[in-house]
Formats: C-alpha cells, sequence, structure tokens
C-alpha cells in the first residue's frame, strides 16, 4: 500500500519537471518528503477525508445528457453543499454562462488553473448561469467544443434574490464573479481574471 | 466656540461614519439623492429628469441590447412603462455600455432594438459611461426607482424587477411594482433592495 503510494508520488514528480513553474517545481520537488512525512503521521486521516470528499458530492436537483455529456443541474438548496466543502482542498468557484462575454474570455485561465494544478489540492467549479432551456442548446455544445477540463455543472435557481447573498453578501449579482475558498479561509471577487491574478490569489489559500 | 465645534463636527463625522460603514462602497444607497443627465435618447433628443415636470418619480432601468437577461425583462420593462407612467412613474431606461467592448449595445443598434420592440419610455445611451458608476449599477437590468423629493429625487429602491427571470409566469414577488405601488400609496416600501444576475456592465 504504502509502497504503491510512494511510486505515484514519484510519477507526478517526474510529469512536473519540465514546467518552468517555479513555485510549482519546489513544491514538486520536495513533494516526496511532504508525503513521507504525512504517510507516517496521518496517512489514515487522508484517506478518510479523501473517502468523505467523494460521498458528499451534492446531489443534483436534475442531470441533463446530450451527445454523451452530463451534466448536473442544481437549485441553490442542492448547489450550497459545494460552497461548503469541509476539506484540504481550495475551491475555486466561478460563475458564469456562456452567454456572457467576459466569462467566456477568462475561461482559459480557470482551465489553465484545472491543469497546472492538478497535482495539488486546488479544484476548480465551473458554475454555469445559463438558463435552464439553453443547457442542452448552448452549454452542452460549449463544453464539448471547448473541451472543457474543469468540473462543470449548472445552476439554476430563478429566486436570485434568495442565494445571492448567500454565495457572498459582497456579490451584486453580476458575472464574472468568483469565490476563492477551504475550510479555514474564503475570498470573494466580483471581476475577470487573469491566469496570474488567479495564481496570486490561489497562493496563500493553497500555503496554508 | 471654534474648538467646541470642530470636536461636534469630529463627533458627527465618526458618528456618521459608523452608520454607513456597512453600506460602503460606490454608488447610492436607498434614500441617497439621485443625480440628473442630460442623455441622448433613440430619438436623437436630449432627455432629462428635471424634463418631467408632472411625474412623481422615475424606474430608471439600466439594460442593454446584448444581455440575455435584460432581452428577458425587455416586455416586462415596457409593461412596467404602459402601466406606470401614466400614474406619474415612467420608465427610463439607459444603456451604461461601451459599444466599443460590446459592439451589439451601439447606439445605432439601440435605436434598431427600441423600433423593434416598441419601446414606449426613453432608450438613452450613458455616452461615455460617466452617469452608471454614479448610481453604482453593476449590471443589466438594474432598477432604481426615484421619487420626486423637495430635496431632488431620492432613491427609494434599488435592485430586480422580480423573482423570476426565465419564467415571467412563474414570479412571485413583483419587486418593483410593489415599490412603486406603495409609493404610491404613500406607504413604506416592504423590500428596498434586491439582487438579481446580470450581465455586468462593460466600460
Amino acid at each position: 500500500m504504502k509502497s504503491k503510494i510512494i511510486s505515484s508520488v514519484r510519477l507526478e514528480g517526474s510529469g512536473h519537471e519540465h514546467q518552468k513553474n517555479k513555485p510549482l517545481f519546489v513544491i514538486t520537488k520536495f513533494l516526496p518528503v511532504f508525503l513521507l512525512f504525512g504517510l507516517l503521521s496521518c496517512n489514515k486521516k487522508e484517506a478518510a477525508v479523501q473517502n468523505q470528499q467523494e460521498s458528499t458530492i451534492p446531489t443534483p436537483t436534475q442531470v441533463f445528457q446530450k451527445d454523451g455529456v452530463t451534466i448536473n443541474s442544481y437549485d441553490f438548496k442542492a448547489f450550497e453543499p459545494f460552497l461548503k466543502m469541509d476539506n484540504d482542498t481550495t475551491y475555486v468557484v466561478n460563475f458564469w454562462a456562456t452567454w456572457c462575454a467576459p466569462c467566456v474570455a477568462e475561461l482559459p485561465n480557470f482551465e489553465k488553473v484545472t491543469s497546472d494544478y492538478k497535482n495539488q489540492k486546488v479544484k476548480v467549479i465551473l458554475v454555469s448561469l445559463d438558463f435552464k432551456k439553453q443547457v442542452e442548446t448552448s452549454l452542452i455544445p460549449f463544453t464539448q467544443k471547448k473541451n472543457l477540463q474543469s468540473q462543470v455543472i449548472h445552476l439554476s435557481d430563478p429566486d436570485a434574490n434568495a442565494w445571492i447573498s448567500k454565495v457572498d453578501t459582497a456579490w451584486s449579482g453580476a458575472i464574472p464573479a468568483t469565490l476563492i475558498y477551504n475550510k479555514s479561509k474564503r475570498k470573494f471577487y466580483e471581476q475577470s481574471f487573469t491566469f496570474d491574478q488567479l495564481q496570486k490569489e490561489i497562493t496563500p489559500f493553497n500555503n496554508h | 466656540m471654534n474648538r467646541l465645534r470642530i470636536l461636534t463636527l469630529a463627533i458627527v463625522a465618526v458618528a456618521a461614519s459608523a452608520f454607513t460603514v456597512n453600506t460602503a462602497g460606490p454608488g447610492y444607497k436607498v434614500g441617497d439623492i439621485a443625480t440628473d443627465f442630460s442623455l441622448k435618447g433613440t430619438d436623437n433628443k436630449m432627455v432629462s429628469l428635471k424634463d418631467y415636470k408632472d411625474a412623481k418619480g422615475f424606474i430608471v432601468v439600466f439594460t442593454c441590447n446584448h444581455c440575455p437577461y435584460a432581452k428577458a425583462y425587455e416586455d416586462r420593462i415596457i409593461a412596467l412603462d404602459k402601466k406606470y407612467s401614466k400614474l406619474g412613474y415612467p420608465v427610463i431606461a439607459i444603456n451604461p455600455n461601451n459599444p466599443a467592448k460590446q459592439p451589439e449595445d451601439a447606439f445605432d443598434r439601440m435605436k434598431t432594438r427600441a423600433k423593434e420592440k416598441g419601446f414606449t419610455f426613453p432608450y438613452l445611451f450613458d455616452e461615455g459611461q460617466r452617469i452608471y458608476p454614479q448610481y453604482g449599477a453593476t449590471k443589466t437590468p438594474h432598477v432604481y426607482i426615484l421619487q420626486k423629493t423637495s430635496k431632488g429625487n431620492q432613491v427609494k429602491y434599488i435592485g430586480a424587477i422580480d423573482d423570476n427571470h426565465e419564467d415571467e409566469k412563474a414570479v412571485k414577488e413583483k419587486y418593483v411594482e410593489n415599490a412603486v405601488n406603495a409609493l404610491l400609496n404613500n406607504k413604506e416600501i416592504t423590500v428596498k433592495e434586491t439582487k438579481a444576475i446580470g450581465c455586468t456592465i462593460k466600460a
């Protein structure tokens, strides 16, 4: 069991070496050391958290399926657990829609977070606010065309006044908007992001 | 004497800031006096709030051509104007977007849209994007209900038109109608601020 985990860690490390990203390189370089320490101290706990995380994926209120793409759709009550995940992961929750030009423009930056941080506990969730009737006609074709790698879910709850403030009291309701949080910290942004800005904002969360 | 005055001012300033700390941020809050403007409408005429001598107030809607949320509300905005302009609360629509960023919201496209939809209200262009920041509008559609008072046009409601953008038939609360009705009946508005999803204003 232990040797298996260590070998997979080495694999991750070597996979990253070609990257020029310095902080990542430093982290991956020392990752085996961290991991070894982790194995000695809290291996069982880690596994438990992982299991808990997987078992608490919120249940959608509706599931859209078309052309082999599945999109889970939530009303706010069903969606709310996505804002309160209690584990070691940092969540980058982006609110967007296919018709929102600045949202679409910044999506590649979130996709880059998904790919660049894939070996870290950082997870991007793209929350589409497309109209319900456009999930099959716009959202699904869009995710296919752009080959989105981040998790895409759909939030459909018309009574926005009731839920916008529950995401963050500072949110006026304009999109794009992004929430970055982990179990000890959260920050909300009603703005567009470049990849550098995202990286800069994620760093303090990721280094806890 | 002078010292006392300074001290009083200081206390007032501290007290005032203590009360406004929760609502800090740009733009108007309910109770503020809204600025007037002179903006060009799709009929090429300049429109100001002061031109409306008989109005009791205004339903100012920041809206635009391209935004699906704004489109979803077009018919409801027309209905609001038809119902309330004769009661003294006309709709004044303002497109706050910069056409350089959002070509669909250019002035000539506004003219086309106003004609297509048969807008009964002025559809104004916030040239140079100067008015919407003063109001604090962040998205389209974004409504400000103003009431004429001796001090000027006072903000009475800020927010959404109703509680269901996607399905007019499923609307449970008509925020704007309820607010204007309250003003017409000299009653306190129960819901003075609401939030809604909308398209970010492109400046």
